[in-house]
């Protein structure tokens, strides 16, 4: 009887975690992937009035010449969030991964220079390092492929951030409560978000899934669609509505209020109806880096 | 709609010629303000030795380098990025910038509210909208950061920037209670119900 070897484990080293979360958290400042200069062209196609055709043109324009003078798109470096996917075969010490993020956080803030946009919430004291408790916000989650570990980093803006809504309706709102909710959050945001967004929904689940499936909702590559066939629909139908408003870019009117409406689900409970909104400026960033036996591949 | 070029600082007569949706392009001198900035100065009795009077303040917060001081650029910092911020959260510092400082134009993104409507009425005042998230854009029309204060408040320092071509800026609100924002949202309100009734969820 042939004894089957045990397969190698991918294992990579922290300064490998700490150099590429350095490099991601700069790189996604800088440059917008693909799907969202994909949706600019889509919005700009379609959009009818001439003010917001001007305003999606300078942002256009802002994306190429960050590329060429290499600097970054947006002022705001965000709150750095860090999603981590880990493989089946992968060996890795987690206390050691998050301690490298956290310094390649600093170390893109320190050596870039970046400005640091956190601050401790009670005294507001900037350290200047981009982080502080429970920041980088690190999320894990593990995947079947055996040999991969990703990151997928996110500088989260705070104009479109501050546009957070969370309300706990009840089974009797019903759906359409659920559809009120999302309008009128696009609404109160208005031009303070920064359209056009991505604007992100989450339904069901508990009030913190809730707004954390929101975020993910908003954190989504442009083109994807809710596993759920009935927030997929939900996800058109609130495209559709969300840019019949009018507020338009920067919301000074106009078509192109939202890239997209996402949407997220999650069970919930038979008395809760849980609802939230997170949303994502034009400045719709990410970057990303993927570990396998073969290296690592730099994208978004 | 009419272009205007402004050198700064400016007086209450050439921001009265300001009308919303004309555009406009400002020269010379410009200064950096934000949240904190605002809080420290008008919460907590702080004073600039600045001074603002017939000039233009712009929401936010740059990312800069530290470098030796020089001739132009006393403050030892030289702009990484320089974009702006949402200006709704410094709504109830309109007034205040106007009367102690002198400040005529408010630049930023997103608008400004009623409350600031009246005071660049009142006072002679007008709101330009730069385009949120055009950060690497809009670097390239400032020439330099000449000054800093109140820089233990860093990035949320007072910057006076020197400032080359900086727009064109779009007016959003004027001194004659015009504002574009407010037209939007009456636009968006009058229609929020039919879009309601498209979901089945009037």
């Amino acid at each position: 009887m042939s004894v089957i070897p045990p397969p190698e484990k991918l294992r990579i080293s922290p300064d490998a975690i700490e150099e590429a979360a350095k490099l991601l958290y700069i790189r996604a400042l800088k440059i917008l992937p693909d799907d969202i200069k994909a949706g600019f062209h889509r919005l700009d196609a379609s959009e009818t009035d001439g003010l917001a055709k001007s305003v999606l043109a300078t942002m256009i324009e802002n994306i190429a010449v960050a590329e060429r003078t290499e600097n970054l798109l947006c002022q705001d470096t965000g709150i750095p969030i860090f999603n981590v996917e880990i493989g089946r075969e992968v060996e890795l010490d987690g206390w050691a991964l998050k301690q490298a993020i956290a310094r390649g956080t600093e170390r893109a803030t320190r050596e870039h220079p970046l400005r640091s946009s956190v601050v401790h919430p009670i005294t507001r004291v900037n350290a200047h390092s981009s982080c502080g408790a429970h920041v980088p916000v690190i999320h894990i989650d593990f995947v079947e492929t055996p040999r991969i570990l990703r990151l997928v980093m996110i500088p989260k803006g705070s104009g479109s951030e501050n546009g957070s809504f969370l309300r706990m309706l009840i089974p009797a709102d019903g759906l359409a409560g659920v559809k009120r909710f999302v309008v009128d959050a696009a609404i109160q945001a208005g031009g303070k978000v920064c359209p056009p967004t991505i604007l992100g929904v989450g339904v069901g689940g508990t009030s913190d899934l809730c707004m954390h499936l929101a975020k993910v909702a908003a954190t989504r590559p442009l083109g994807t669609l809710c596993a759920d066939p009935e927030g997929a629909k939900l996800e058109q139908e609130l495209s559709e509505a969300v840019n019949s408003l009018g507020i338009g870019p920067q919301g000074l009117g106009g078509d192109s209020t939202a890239f997209a409406v996402h949407v997220e689900v999650a069970a919930t409970h038979i008395t809760m109806n849980p609802v939230a909104v997170n949303i994502q400026c034009h400045s719709a960033r990410r970057a990303s880096a993927t570990f396998t036996p073969e290296g690592v591949e730099i994208g978004f | 709609m009419t272009h205007h070029t402004l050198h700064m600082p400016i007086t209450e007569a050439q921001v009265r010629a300001l009308r919303v949706g004309d555009t406009v392009t400002l020269q010379d001198t410009l200064f950096g303000i934000r949240d904190a900035t605002q809080i420290h100065m008008f919460d907590r009795g702080r004073r600039t030795r600045f001074d603002l009077n017939g000039h233009a303040v712009i929401h936010t917060a740059p990312n800069v380098r530290k470098v030796a001081p020089t001739g132009s650029n006393q403050a030892g910092y030289e702009a990484v990025c320089i974009g702006t911020t949402t200006s709704d959260r410094m709504e109830r510092f309109t007034r205040p910038l106007m009367e102690r400082e002198g400040v005529r134009i408010i630049i930023g993104k997103g608008g400004l509210r009623e409350e600031s409507a009246r005071a660049f009425q009142e006072l002679g005042g007008a709101y330009l909208a730069v385009i949120g998230g055009a950060a690497a854009l809009e670097t390239t029309w400032i020439t330099a950061i000449e000054d800093v204060d109140l820089d233990d408040l860093n990035p949320e320092s007072l910057w006076r920037f020197a400032i080359k071509d900086f727009g064109p800026l779009i007016v959003g609100m004027d001194s004659h209670g015009g504002s574009l924002y407010r037209g939007v949202q009456e636009r968006v309100a009058a229609r929020r119900a039919e879009v309601l009734a498209k979901l089945g969820a009037a």
